[in-house]
């Protein structure tokens, strides 16, 4: 196979470089090459993050070129319309329908795009923009951590891993208290975009 | 060291950092120490897992750096390991463990921030191997990482040299494959130290005779360069030829396809019969690398044609994208045919790194920032009109830097680790009139902030230093240091009381405050900065992702807000302003752990949800 590059974002404390491990790891039992690479900048919580993740039979870089992401899965709306600089025409924007406002910044007067304004800077490289409902399912599962991992389960449809693959990283990467939330989490999540159509 | 039993081998998924600290342990490292510093901090927490290996956290780098000398000396395999700015602080100990020599393999990392990612700076620190005459070794991936790092205890002590082992973010940050030995050497080797003076006792006398033994040194390990493992000619056409190494090989590779490429591991000394050999197989030769043109100005000395700083530039990090297209701009042949990059100019409001909700440093910043003399003064800065003596804040490294930032603003200078209280004294010594306020955090103080309050103390100075004291090194994700009274590996370990060393120092004047009783700091502050007398003022409080969730949350009753906006000023991502209306998520605010905002609230309309008013 080619190179399949996805670019994961969000803010510090949703678990996006967790997910991206998860891939990876799925990636690698599967035998497949993988690299991935996170930058996180200096908060440990609310600031931008975005992780950039690479599988195919032989990786390179591990960071993606600007306009060559497949997928790009954007677990808070604001981050997504960031990071669509990375994504190729084409490609395919998985957009979370959850929002956090910045809490100051010295152009304040820049407002927060709404929904239309997301879709309509995504729709600058790609018509296929899917809203998930991370939050809603989050908050049906009593958990909120396992919002990731639910976008993880809606993502699953677009990459070529096997359930197995996706079951050993998941046990091996999560802490085990918190593994049956959020196999429940990604099962739903793989399968209610599937219903939506997405993958 | 015994033979590896096991030569099978199994696959991990590991970061740069923890092949690294795998391979240390495969190696047989038993002595490892760091000051945590990113992007290097997971090598030894990695290795602090490790059963049989003596990990710790070193107050500061050049401790840490000794450490590890002293370990070596006794025949063990020792590491140490640092941010780039870190082996500055350690870069005395460097210059004299490159002239003793070693006797258990010493391998010191580097790990550069390109991009300044999380750094003051970005400097390309391969310049310290040239500078200490010591081989520098630059893996490429996760994979690299782990065997170069086996193979460097080996060269360390086949050649008496301490190795520069060098990684950049992207390498100790990124993770891919690692094909692992399934066991570990046996460096369980009784420690021995045989007394050499001629080696270890560096007065002139010793030192002069060294001085030959390295230059020679160097000299050999430059023959062993032309045809080590590290380097490696992949061969492609006749046309192109690049020379790389380091994460710039990665892109590349990706961006040169069908070029010729020699991968350098060893980035000095460099083998000329090497690099030559490989020129003259290809018409046009190319070095990219990131930072400066550490192995161009190498190359070009050698009187080799080469070009790559010509349009690869020695500011910022690399990408794929960005060699690419500077690449195709000089006319080369590159993979990516077609600009990639271009977007429609879309403002998006930024995001810019803020503490975290239940940050202990918010509070103090506030307070100081809204100082009234601090407050005039910023005001007369900006109208460029003269003013009363106001209030100036030394800064220093930490969590606590993000004080910068506007709206807080309460920060007026970030040099180094412990620069502040050193900066503080120097303005008050050249005759500034305004308050003079050093702050500084806890694992900082430990770091190098004792020997600049000694300095204080001793030339009477009339400063206040506020020490942030979060009780761990919270930038880096929560490592131990000497005032924590947790070892690296998680153990009790003596604890270094900062009340007690600053008072034992001489300051009569110290108070310790609760980092979330804004009332208090205010007095506390006020009293120190209208006082003739040196202050410590130690503001102590959990770093906010260590203490357990509060589930309570704040809430702002829309009834009572008059929209003053005073909370806003606070620089908490778990308030913000809704056109006007402020609104505070409550999957964000700390709740019971914090509190500020309600004290800062001029109209008593911020409470805890369900709290009756």
């Amino acid at each position: 196979m080619g190179t399949l590059n996805i670019i994961m974002t969000g803010i510090g404390g949703q678990g996006i470089i967790l997910a991206s491990d998860v891939i990876a790891e799925a990636a690698m039992v599967q035998g497949l090459d993988v690299k991935k690479t996170d930058s996180i900048g200096m908060a440990q919580r609310g600031g931008s993050v975005i992780s950039h993740l690479r599988l195919g039979n032989i990786v390179n870089s591990p960071l993606i070129a600007e306009g060559d992401a497949d997928i790009l899965l954007g677990m808070e709306k604001l981050e997504a319309a960031r990071a669509v600089i990375f994504l190729k025409e084409g490609g395919v924007a998985l957009v979370n329908n959850y929002a956090v406002s910045p809490s100051y910044s010295k152009d304040g007067i820049k407002k927060y795009p709404d929904d239309n304004a997301v879709s309509k800077i995504i729709g600058f490289r790609t018509e296929k923009i899917h809203f998930v409902e991370g939050l809603k399912a989050a908050r049906s599962l009593g958990n909120m951590r396992a919002m990731n991992i639910y976008l993880l389960g809606a993502l699953s449809n677009y990459l070529p891993l096997t359930s197995d693959a996706w079951l050993i990283s998941l046990k091996s990467r999560l802490p085990e208290k918190h593994l049956n939330v959020n196999l429940k989490a990604f099962k739903q999540g793989q399968k209610e975009a599937n219903c939506a159509g997405i993958g | 060291m015994e033979k590896r039993k096991n030569p099978d081998q199994v696959t991990r998924l590991l970061s740069g950092n923890e092949a690294m600290a795998l391979g240390a342990y495969h190696a047989g490292v038993k002595v490892a120490t760091a000051y945590p510093g990113t992007p290097s901090t997971e090598i030894l927490e990695n290795i602090a897992r490790f059963q049989n290996v003596y990990a710790e956290w070193s107050t500061n780098e050049k401790v840490a750096l000794e450490v590890a000398m002293g370990a070596s000396y006794t025949g063990a395999r020792a590491l140490t390991g640092m941010k780039h700015v870190g082996l500055n602080v350690a870069a005395d100990p460097l210059m004299s463990a490159s002239i003793t020599g070693v006797k258990g393999g010493f391998v010191i990392v580097t790990a550069d921030d390109p991009g300044m990612h999380s750094s003051q700076n970005e400097q390309d620190s391969r310049h310290y191997a040239r500078l200490a005459k010591i081989p520098c070794l630059e893996p490429y991936d996760s994979q690299s990482a782990y065997n170069f790092m086996i193979k460097a205890f080996e060269i360390s002590e086949m050649f008496d040299t301490p190795v520069l082992f060098r990684s950049t973010t992207r390498i100790s940050h990124s993770k891919s494959v690692v094909r692992i030995y399934s066991d570990a050497l046996n460096g369980s080797t009784q420690p021995g130290f045989i007394r050499q003076p001629e080696k270890y006792v560096m007065l002139p006398v010793f030192a002069r005779a060294r001085h030959p033994v390295i230059e020679k040194r160097i000299d050999k390990i430059k023959e062993y360069a032309l045809d080590c493992s590290f380097n490696e000619v992949i061969p492609g056409n006749t046309k192109t030829g690049v020379i790389s190494s380091s994460i710039a090989f990665q892109y590349a590779r990706e961006v040169f396809l069908d070029a010729s490429f020699l991968r350098l591991g060893m980035t000095y000394p460099l083998s000329e019969n090497l690099i030559r050999k490989f020129a003259s197989g290809v018409e046009k030769l190319i070095v990219i690398e990131e930072l400066d043109p550490f192995l161009e100005e190498m190359i070009r000395s050698m009187g080799v044609e080469v070009t790559g700083k010509a349009f690869i530039p020695v500011t910022g990090e690399l990408a794929p994208g960005v060699v690419a297209r500077l690449a195709r701009d000089h006319g080369l042949e590159v993979r990516y045919e077609k600009e990639q990059g271009e977007l429609h100019e879309v403002e998006l409001p930024a995001r810019p790194p803020s503490m975290c909700p239940g940050c202990p440093h918010r509070g103090i910043f506030f307070v100081l920032a809204r100082l009234s003399k601090r407050r005039k003064m910023l005001t007369a800065n900006e109208k460029n009109t003269t003013n009363e003596p106001g209030v100036i804040i030394t800064g220093d490294i930490g969590c606590y830097t993000l004080g910068a930032y506007p709206p807080l603003s309460a920060m007026d200078t970030c040099a180094c680790m412990g620069a502040g209280i050193g900066q503080a004294l120097g303005m008050e010594k050249a005759g500034l009139e305004d308050s003079l306020i050093a702050v500084i955090g806890d694992s900082t103080f430990m770091h190098s902030g004792m020997t600049s309050l000694a300095d204080a103390i001793y030339n009477q100075s009339k400063i206040t230093i506020i020490i942030l004291d979060n009780m761990t090194t919270g930038m880096t994700g929560h490592q131990g240091h000497p005032g924590t009274g947790v070892s690296a590996s998680g153990r009790q370990a003596t604890q270094v009381k900062i009340e007690d060393v600053v008072r034992s120092m001489g300051v009569n004047r110290v108070e310790v405050l609760d980092a979330f009783d804004m009332e208090n700091l205010r007095r506390a502050i006020k009293s120190a900065i209208d006082c003739e007398e040196l202050s410590v003022l130690i503001v102590r409080g959990d770093c906010a992702p260590v203490r357990p969730r509060s589930h309570a949350s704040r809430v702002v009753l829309a009834e009572s807000c008059t929209r003053c906006h005073n909370c806003l000023k606070l620089a908490c991502s778990a308030i913000h302003d809704d056109d006007g209306r402020v609104i505070i998520n409550s999957d964000f605010c700390a709740g019971d752990n914090c509190g500020v905002c309600e004290q800062v609230c001029l109209s008593g309309a911020i409470n805890i949800k369900g709290r009756t008013v």
